[in-house]
């Protein structure tokens, strides 16, 4: 790799020692260059910890702040003792999409582990929180910081008012409800969480006001309490069940409205980050390794950062084989980082395959090409849009169909040219949340009887939930909405399976007709 | 625009009041390991913290998840012989495996597996334990001494000096300083207005007395460094609670080194205890077989002596030792004493007396019996004192080591104090 010209340039550091003069100066390159290959970023802020500290940033699912749960603290005793007796090594930065954008890097990392991680996080990541159509939409960078502070405090002036066992109730509730607490396909509105703190003191007065409009207990004359004449509540399904019982839950308290909308906002701004790892990660590698060659191609670092920073790479690149003891998946390292590379091929020196798949982009200026993708997918979008046939050669991906009603896996499509557009769109499936965690909906609430909260899952692919902890969900949603509650399992139109959950029994009725 | 900042010196921990609400909300989980994990704890390892298992179910947190079933597309790198159409064997325990779903619970980790800190241990193991008798914890007369505020002084270091103190003594010396001149001053200025004719004889002279008298009296400094008071700070002894701890121990050749693992269990345990009631705490091993020695640790445990049994002669010996050393107005005095059982008939009768001189100087003296069959005429000697002396002096059997918590527990419950 060496150019073999003139050493005309001394390489900013020889020595695998950091101290902060010299992050100056490497940071102060690789902004130069990231700012040639046209990346947009937030301002940084870029922190040095140790690995207490990373620990602590673990535990708070990498939140810089967080109100007090003692789920953190289990994160924390178990990563402490994973990392204690070396079954887990600290990641070498954490990242924090936010405005400026906020970075933490270990100190017992080297000079080069340093660079490649500013690199990494600080323009790749970076600039990837900022482009990206799911961030731009359902996380505000610029005030996550503030709501999360404002979190806190409030959560810390609840348990001190009505007792942190009372307001762990809550948040326990809430927790176990996270990923059923975002609006999936309803965008949601772009007021600033700073606005919305303006509003929260208003809003609890009129929270509760409109509750209370819902459950009148007025009484009617009884004619008037005629099945035909309920009207249906809620009148279409309801996907965000935290909201749901925020704004609907008969019993809570304004306190506790708030504590369920707290974890409704962070469950919204965490929502971005799991359908966007294979592109984010892909892009963040991507863009550490075009600038670290940047480097060396202007021969500011020398053979040996290239040869550890190579090694890092490879490391974080590695794809065990589906049968191979270390395989837990298809890394989404490997995977974003072949698919970005390989948009750049196809833009650069498109094949006669490419100019057939990607007719649009073959041939296209790279940068722009690959801004775009970055800027309008998720992963499941990304990967249906532009996994090539040659990456899916070069991973030898499979299709494996697996159906309890058969005896065996079937293997149903290989990298070859008639199972491309199986194995794409099966690995586009796989990075759909949307198919892979159950779709469970509020369908009904008998609002004139006893109450009782009716929840639909409608079974994908005849996948049913897992009974043990669906009920003991289930039994969390009771406590959030006070009365009892059955959650239907639906296979199309046939109930498949019924969880109970009341005062008295929590049951499971298999295969009983619908009631 | 970039910061770098350096938060290495932060304050780590941020973590603390989320693990003390895990710890809190699983105390009865925990203190159950705690309690099974004494059993295993190597006996000399008492500094550190320690890993305890709790159930894992327990600490898990449900959401919403697919079970085993339904139809899975999977999509696996790495092919190399497989073409479409082939049928795979479904691998063992895999029906219908929702991948990362079910590796969830098919990890077979049934222990959620963490550390304990040594106090966080400690706390754990002595939860609803307290020490009997504890009039006697504060004691002074020792060497350690607390700085106290004494009043005030004329020197001392900069960081103590009173304002309020050394204002006010400016003042007074300027009113000191300036009172005579101020009144001739006065006397002056109203001869001075006294006069019809500015420029009679005399004047003058006036005028120059007083301009000379409010220069001097200008000179007067507002804060000298006479005025200048300090904060006096004086070493005041601080009551320390000390305590010191006799392990008595029969090392005959009847007491086997199984025996002894027993005692030492218990002995430290009754440290541990001791150690967190008190600032200091000695311990002072006696071994007896028909003679008694003072003896360090590693002697009291592991050295092997045959012969007969005599207890008085350690009895006596703990109370030489106590009347040399440990005076009874200084020292909380705890006595523990472990055996078989055994002892040489003839000497019941001085036994029992002996204990019964030494009873009044202790907060406390348990007796801890480590036999199959009780009672062991040790046990029959010692019977009555206990009756003599309830809440001072107590006795209990121990079989094996899973009775050493309990009975240790038992000897300190909260209620029995």
């Amino acid at each position: 790799m060496s150019s073999g010209g003139v050493a005309t340039r001394e390489p900013i550091s020889t020595s695998s020692e950091w101290n902060f003069d010299l992050l100056e100066v490497y940071h102060a390159e690789i902004s130069r260059i990231a700012g040639d290959f046209g990346l947009d970023t937030y301002p940084n802020q870029i922190e040095i910890i140790n690995s207490e500290q990373m620990l602590d940033a673990y535990a708070s699912v990498g939140m810089p702040i967080n109100y007090h749960h003692w789920s953190y603290g289990k994160h924390f005793l178990s990563s402490e003792q994973q990392y204690r007796r070396g079954h887990m090594g600290l990641a070498y930065e954490i990242v924090i999409n936010s405005n400026p954008c906020i970075s933490y890097l270990m100190e017992e990392n080297s000079m080069t582990m340093q660079a490649l991680v500013i690199a990494h996080a600080c323009y790749g990541h970076n600039s990837f929180f900022k482009g990206n159509y799911l961030f731009q939409t359902w996380t505000d960078a610029d005030s996550i910081i503030e709501y999360l502070v404002f979190a806190r405090k409030y959560i810390s002036n609840c348990e001190e008012r009505y007792g942190f066992e009372a307001v762990e109730l809550v948040l326990d509730s809430c927790h176990a409800l996270m990923n059923q607490g975002v609006d999936r396909y309803k965008r949601p509105s772009p007021i600033s969480m700073a606005e919305e703190q303006k509003r929260q003191r208003l809003r609890e007065a009129h929270l509760q006001q409109q509750v209370n409009d819902l459950w009148r207990t007025i009484p009617v004359s009884k004619d008037a309490r005629t099945e035909e004449l309920a009207p249906r509540f809620p009148l279409e399904p309801e996907e965000n069940l935290l909201y749901f019982f925020e704004k609907h839950s008969p019993l809570l308290e304004p306190w506790q409205r708030e504590v369920i909308r707290i974890v409704r906002k962070v469950a919204r701004y965490l929502y971005p980050q799991r359908q966007t790892k294979v592109m984010n990660e892909g892009w963040a590698c991507f863009w550490h390794f075009h600038i670290t060659q940047q480097l060396y191609l202007e021969e500011l670092v020398d053979d040996g950062f290239m040869l550890e920073f190579l090694q890092h790479h490879t490391n974080v690149l590695y794809q065990p084989e589906f049968d191979s003891p270390y395989y837990s998946g298809v890394n989404p390292y490997t995977l974003g980082f072949a698919m970005m590379q390989d948009i750049r091929r196809i833009c650069e020196a498109p094949t006669a395959e490419d100019k057939q798949w990607f007719p649009d982009i073959a041939g296209s200026p790279w940068r722009e090409t690959l801004d775009f993708a970055m800027r309008n997918f998720k992963d499941e979008s990304f990967i249906l849009q532009f996994l090539s046939p040659k990456v899916i050669r070069d991973l030898k991906l499979f299709c494996v169909v697996d159906d309890d009603r058969e005896d065996h896996l079937d293997v149903t499509a290989i990298h070859n040219e008639a199972g491309y557009r199986q194995v794409r769109e099966a690995l586009s499936a796989l990075h759909d949340i949307g198919t892979q965690e159950p779709d469970i909906q509020v369908y009904a609430v008998d609002t004139l009887g006893d109450r009782t909260l009716k929840l639909r899952h409608n079974m994908f692919q005849g996948r049913p939930l897992d009974d043990d902890s669906s009920i003991e969900v289930l039994k969390h949603v009771r406590r959030l909405w006070g009365f009892n509650v059955e959650l239907g399992c639906y296979k199309g139109d046939s109930l498949d399976k019924t969880f109970r959950c009341s005062e008295e029994e929590i049951a499971i009725d298999t295969g009983a007709p619908s009631g | 625009m970039t910061f770098f900042i350096d938060r290495r010196e932060n304050p780590k921990n941020k973590s603390a009041v989320n693990r003390q609400r895990f710890l809190r909300r699983y105390r009865k989980q925990i203190q159950k390991a705690v309690k099974k994990k004494l059993g295993e704890r190597s006996i000399t390892d008492t500094s550190q913290g320690e890993r305890v298992g709790i159930p894992a179910g327990d600490t898990d947190e449900p959401f919403f998840h697919n079970g085993r079933g339904g139809r899975h597309t999977h999509v696996l790198p790495g092919n190399r012989e497989f073409v479409p159409g082939d049928k795979l064997q479904r691998p063992k325990g895999g029906a219908g495996g929702g991948g990362g779903e079910a590796s969830d619970q098919g990890e077979g980790v049934d222990e959620f597996i963490f550390e304990l800190t040594r106090d966080e241990f400690l706390d754990f193991l002595f939860q609803d334990m307290a020490l009997p008798n504890l009039s006697k914890r504060q004691l002074t007369g020792s060497d350690e001494v607390k700085r106290v505020r004494a009043g005030y002084s004329a020197d001392g270091p900069p960081g103590n000096i009173s304002i309020t103190r050394s204002m006010r003594s400016a003042i007074a010396r300027r009113v000191a300083l300036g009172a005579g001149k101020r009144r001739e001053l006065r006397e002056l200025e109203a001869q001075l207005t006294s006069l019809v004719d500015p420029e009679a004889p005399g004047a003058k002279e006036l005028l120059e007395k007083v301009d000379l008298l409010r220069a001097q009296l200008g000179r007067i400094p507002f804060l000298d460094d006479i005025d200048i008071r300090y904060h006096r700070q004086q070493d005041e002894p601080v009551p320390t609670s000390k305590a010191v701890m006799f392990c008595v121990m029969d090392v005959s050749g009847s007491m086997d080194q199984a025996t002894k693992d027993l005692a030492k269990r218990f002995f430290i345990l009754l440290y541990l205890f001791l150690e967190r009631h008190y600032e200091k705490t000695e311990v002072v091993f006696i071994r007896h077989h028909t003679r008694a020695e003072e003896v360090d640790e590693e002697a009291f445990f592991y050295s092997r002596e045959t012969g007969g049994t005599v207890v008085s002669s350690a009895l006596e010996l703990m109370a030489d030792i106590i009347s040399q050393r440990y005076p009874v107005s200084e020292w909380n005095i705890y006595g523990s004493q472990a055996s078989d059982g055994d002892n040489w008939p003839n000497d019941a009768e001085r036994c029992s007396r002996q204990l019964s001189a030494i009873l009044p100087w202790v907060q406390y003296y348990a007796y801890i019996e480590i036999c199959e069959q009780s009672p062991k005429p040790l046990w029959q000697t010692y019977q009555p004192i206990r009756d003599q002396h309830p809440g001072v002096f107590a006795m209990q059997t121990i079989k094996g080591p899973e009775d050493i918590y309990p009975v240790f527990q038992e000897l300190f419950s909260k209620e029995s104090a």
